[in-house]
């Protein structure tokens, strides 16, 4: 008996202040919400501004024919495409390998992956222009040192994605399996591997290819033309249309994730019907 | 035989890691090592510790200081409403709508940083600014506030601050499990004083950690700042770029690199304490 009117005194005490507990929560989330909404619809106010506080579609429909934003929007995207590549290429064997045969390593391989938060990125662009002073014309005076970097950049998040991917599946009893069936690395790797991780590489492709899209530090410092920098140099002179090109930097980052992630469901649900 | 065939195989497995380490110490070792080095170097390549005394001086001195003031500042403020912010969605029922859309929001509003999060802004609380026309309307002149001083960036910052709070936190915050609470309140303890000497504690060292996290992150940051600002507010990685761009006398082209030297360790301390307290938080979480 006493336990029980124990139980309601628990559930009733809690339920009654929630009340007053309840209106702060949502002051403080309305609160927050007006905050971080305000500026989006700004900006979007902002990019349809016409003449004598007239709104129209204007800006955006001259966004493209703006000297050199094409040009600097196509870099950019290619320079998404080659650190996704680079990325994948360099970590789904390397993360796939040491966790089948060097698991004593994953300690040390994470502790590596995560360096790059402790380097800023204005110090790696001023050692990257330190270091390769000297370097040939292909790598320094090209964008190409940009993706080279943007791996780098997108350590952390791409490892940490894949290595929990490669956790959460039974990798040794598949490849194994794949192995004994005269499978060599590359099939297994391909086939086996590769499918399996099918989640994990979407998401750590999206998570390089946004990182890449908005990136202003290095390409900026390295004097490089990308999207941002254009932006931010449109900036100076036209305040509407830099904050189009802005928007549109984002709208391009959020129709990525959509598109990548429609290709992975559909991936998903052909290997589901043939398995 | 079996010993020696084994020992091939572990030596085999570690060439497998090459192609990664080689990488790793092509692009972020060597370039890494370059700074550090560097900082100690002169425009000859003598040895001198002349570049970490005039980092070490105004006016570069002055510029640490500012950004470990906003860095501090924004932390806290960060800190303090990404953990209300928490509270708030905590209290939401577990499956809820609220609960999908602050994490989905948080997550994509920590990438919200940079170029369109300065235009964003201006766009917002600028001089030509909707919200400065707004409050212009009903007779309120903000066209007093900068946002390219120190308040300014304050309050920019704190958009990528507060979801990196939220993101962070918010797991240490669910694993506070509500049979403590009721354990709590079952043995004669107020709400009161289960936060304070239960929930507070335990969540002490998570805040502590995300507090620290949130400092290197504003302390790396620079694209937010330069594109807002086009370089005029003193923080180290301005000056860095500054630096790099040839805007500093001769003699002292080594001079970006002790900056970057102590951007590594303020941002390298700063992580340590949070990878510290991430480690003392494991012990109960989950």
């Amino acid at each position: 008996m006493t336990a029980v009117a124990d139980l309601t005194v628990a559930t009733q005490g809690p339920r009654r202040k929630l009340g007053k507990g309840r209106v702060a929560a949502w002051l403080v989330l309305v609160i927050a919400a007006l905050y971080f909404l305000i500026p989006i619809a700004a900006s979007v106010e902002f990019s349809l501004r016409g003449v004598h506080d007239t709104h129209d579609l204007s800006t955006w429909e001259n966004l493209f024919g703006q000297p050199g934003f094409l040009d600097n929007l196509i870099t950019s995207l290619e320079l998404a495409a080659g650190t996704v590549v680079i990325t994948l290429v360099l970590m789904v064997p390397t993360t796939a390998w040491v966790h089948l045969r060097l698991p004593k390593l994953r300690r040390l391989i994470e502790a590596i992956c995560v360096l790059p938060l402790v380097i800023p990125a204005v110090v790696l662009a001023n050692g990257v222009l330190v270091a390769f002073r000297g370097g040939p014309n292909w790598l320094t005076g090209t964008p190409v040192i940009l993706a080279l970097e943007y791996v780098v950049l997108a350590l952390p998040f791409t490892y940490r994605t894949l290595d929990a991917g490669l956790s959460s599946i039974p990798l040794t009893t598949l490849v194994e399996a794949g192995r004994n069936l005269g499978a060599s690395w590359l099939t297994v790797l391909l086939r086996v591997v590769v499918p399996n991780l099918r989640t994990s590489i979407l998401n750590a492709s999206i998570l390089s290819a946004a990182m890449v899209l908005g990136e202003f530090t290095i390409a900026n410092l390295l004097l490089m033309n990308t999207l941002p920098v254009w932006t931010v140099q449109a900036g100076q002179q036209d305040g509407e249309v830099a904050t189009a090109a802005s928007m549109l930097i984002l709208i391009v980052t959020w129709a990525l994730l959509l598109l990548m992630s429609v290709f992975g469901q559909r991936g998903a649900r052909r290997t589901g019907r043939s398995g | 035989m079996a010993e020696l065939k084994f020992r091939n195989r572990r030596r085999l497995d570690l060439l497998g890691l090459l192609p990664f380490l080689a990488y790793v110490a092509v692009f972020l070792g060597v370039p890494t090592i370059s700074v550090v080095v560097g900082a100690f170097q002169d425009d000859a390549g003598g040895w001198t510790l002349s570049n970490i005394g005039a980092a070490a001086g105004d006016p570069y001195l002055h510029a640490f200081v500012v950004s470990t003031e906003i860095s501090a500042l924004t932390a806290v403020v960060g800190a303090i409403v990404g953990l209300a912010i928490a509270f708030a969605v905590s209290a939401s029922p577990p499956g809820g709508v609220l609960r999908q859309v602050v994490s989905t929001a948080s997550g994509v509003l920590a990438y919200f940083a940079g170029v369109p999060l300065a235009f964003a802004f201006i766009a917002a609380i600028g001089s030509q600014g909707l919200v400065t026309k707004w409050l212009g309307a009903v007779g309120l002149d903000i066209s007093g506030f900068s946002l390219f001083g120190f308040a300014g960036i304050t309050l920019v910052y704190l958009y990528f601050q507060i979801p990196l709070m939220v993101l962070v936190i918010f797991p240490a915050l669910e694993g506070l499990r509500p049979q403590w609470q009721e354990a709590a309140s079952n043995l004669g303890a107020s709400r009161w004083q289960y936060w304070r000497l239960v929930g507070g504690p335990l969540l002490l060292p998570p805040f502590l950690g995300a507090l620290m996290l949130l400092f290197a992150n504003a302390f790396a940051a620079y694209a937010t700042a330069a594109a807002l600002t086009n370089g005029i507010i003193p923080l180290v990685p301005i000056q860095i770029a500054a630096v790099m761009s040839g805007n500093v006398a001769v003699g002292q082209e080594n001079l970006g690199n002790a900056l970057g030297l102590g951007m590594i360790l303020i941002v390298g301390l700063a992580l340590a304490g949070y990878a510290w307290m991430q480690r003392r938080t494991s012990r109960w979480l989950r």
